[in-house]
């Protein structure tokens, strides 16, 4: 079928676009892993897997492994806290549910940055926090909570709770409440019911939501920047710095392509844990 | 049970909305350094409002914010309708972009951005900040009109067809109008996402066009200054004060 020159016109558009501004652009930074950085540009043409190699030296390692261990802390934090607040939600009252749902986004709706800048003044030494232990006799000195790995815990749960909260709340809702009663009325307990209904019946949930937690937790440098001083490098605060810092854009390449082949891994998983779901 | 259930439910909302509370309550709090409250004032609504730079910073991403979503929703409005309606070479292709996109970590675009921009010479501004926000958006727009068009119904093109009308007039008088709440919704988002986002624009950002984020960030790192707790509580009001509009004028729409 000869398509319409209105229909030619919407594809052309995204297709320019998308072609121009998001892959052409990827395989440059493909192509730039491989080659050498120059003395005076930015790059030079002579093919190299040095940037690769380089990753794997003990320094560079360590903040990796740092950044994810970082990250997974992070998402299971946040699988951990959003679950039972996303299955009550699922449950709650028909009507109440979209309001329920707004209350979460809300939150979400306002610069990310301005929220981590919120926290700081509830930890800092003379932060609320402090200030109510200390009104309740819980401590007798202030918390050294500003600029401490807790901190920079704190901000990412804080960050991309509502991340995991959305997929986990849809997952769940799906679920047909007859099977979990018929399961009860069988003689299963709450924990056999959690974990061979509900946990195996919202997987591709829980495998959305930890992407969605998960991949950003090793990008977002302002987080640890700000809370957790400069002491906290990760993932992304690294590609920033040899990027904007060091001016090795190579290496700086090579790592981008790490994490990116770290997302594929992730988008397959979740492939596969949905083509499961529906067998 | 049910009243735990509850009462956790209820935690997690305080704790949500904990650190804006109490941002909004400094932007009225007379003592500058302390966590005490001395007394309501107006005072860092006063200074802000003679600073002009933050305030320059804010105008700026606000434009960024309308140009960048209205042009991502124009894009990708047109290109879910294109790819619901159309099998295509390279469909595939661009569906499995979209996906990508969204879930690629920003700072992988950001430094992807900023070796096209270097190698196009194309000096760091107005126009490379608009580029990198709408190529940012456009995904998220097509996934939140592709999921509207996921439940329409096939027959009402047919018919539409069949009474003679051109794929434009189609799109115009019979799509649009089904797809309106989904288009404004992914406008909305684009406008959110565009004035949030602190780690693209980190890096295709210059000298001569400061956004708002930025700014902050900067400010932040080298001191915390009770202006921008009354800039955030504006920011903060006027946000929530978009999304009930946007609610209200889809109900109304319903």
């Amino acid at each position: 079928m000869k398509l319409s020159r209105f229909a030619r016109f919407s594809i052309a558009l995204l297709f320019v676009w998308i072609v121009l501004f998001a892959f052409l652009p990827q395989i440059m930074v493909l192509i730039a892993s491989v080659l050498s950085k120059g003395a005076t540009d930015f790059i030079l043409f002579e093919p190299t897997v040095q940037n690769y190699a380089r990753l794997f030296d003990p320094i560079y390692l360590q903040i990796f492994v740092d950044s994810l261990v970082l990250a997974s802390v992070t998402t299971l934090l946040c699988l951990i806290i959003a679950f039972p607040f996303a299955a009550t939600l699922a449950r709650a009252p028909k009507a109440w549910r979209p309001l329920l749902l707004i209350l979460v986004i809300i939150p979400f709706w306002t610069s990310s940055l301005v929220r981590t800048y919120a926290l700081i003044a509830l930890l800092k030494t003379k932060g609320l926090i402090n200030a109510a232990l200390l009104f309740l006799g819980i401590i007798d000195a202030p918390l050294e909570l500003m600029y401490t790995q807790v901190a920079v815990f704190i901000g990412m749960v804080y960050t991309l709770l509502p991340f995991m909260i959305l997929p986990l709340y849809a997952a769940l809702e799906k679920i047909d409440v007859r099977l979990i009663e018929a399961a009860s009325d069988l003689g299963a307990g709450f924990w056999s019911r959690l974990m061979r209904i509900t946990i195996p019946l919202s997987l591709s949930g829980i495998i959305a939501g930890s992407m969605l937690v998960f991949l950003p937790a090793l990008g977002m440098f302002y987080i640890p920047d700000l809370l957790g001083g400069a002491k906290n490098l990760i993932i992304g605060s690294f590609i920033r710095n040899q990027f904007l810092t060091f001016r090795d854009w190579p290496f700086g390449a090579a790592a981008s392509m790490l994490l990116s082949l770290m997302m594929l891994l992730m988008v397959a998983l979740y492939a596969y844990a949905q083509r499961r779901e529906r067998a | 049970m049910r009243s735990i259930k509850t009462a956790y439910v209820l935690l997690i909302y305080v704790l949500l909305y904990l650190p804006i509370g109490v941002l909004i309550l400094y932007s009225f709090n007379a003592s500058k350094f302390s966590t005490e409250w001395k007394g309501f004032t107006l005072m860092w609504y006063e200074k802000l409002s003679s600073n002009d730079g933050l305030i320059e910073a804010a105008l700026h991403s606000l434009n960024i914010a309308l140009f960048s979503s209205l042009l991502a929703t124009l894009i990708g409005t047109l290109g879910a309708v294109a790819l619901f309606r159309h099998r295509f070479l390279g469909k595939k292709f661009l569906e499995s972009m979209v996906y990508i996109l969204i879930v690629s970590p920003e700072i992988v675009m950001g430094i992807s951005l900023l070796m096209l921009f270097s190698a196009a010479q194309m000096p760091m501004g107005f126009w490379t900040l608009l580029i990198a926000h709408i190529t940012l958006c456009v995904p998220f727009v097509i996934v939140t009109v592709a999921s509207r068009l996921a439940n329409f119904d096939q027959s009402v093109i047919e018919a539409a067809k069949d009474l003679g009308a051109e794929e434009f007039t189609l799109f115009y008088k019979v799509v649009l109008p089904m797809i309106a709440p989904s288009v404004i919704a992914g406008f909305l988002l684009s406008f959110t996402l565009s004035l949030d986002d602190v780690i693209i624009s980190f890096f295709v950002t210059g000298p001569g066009y400061e956004i708002l984020p930025l700014k902050i960030y900067s400010m932040v790192r080298v001191g915390v200054k009770p202006e921008i707790n009354a800039l955030c509580t504006i920011m903060f009001v006027l946000t929530i004060f978009v999304v009930l509009l946007s609610q209200y004028l889809l109900k109304e729409k319903r």
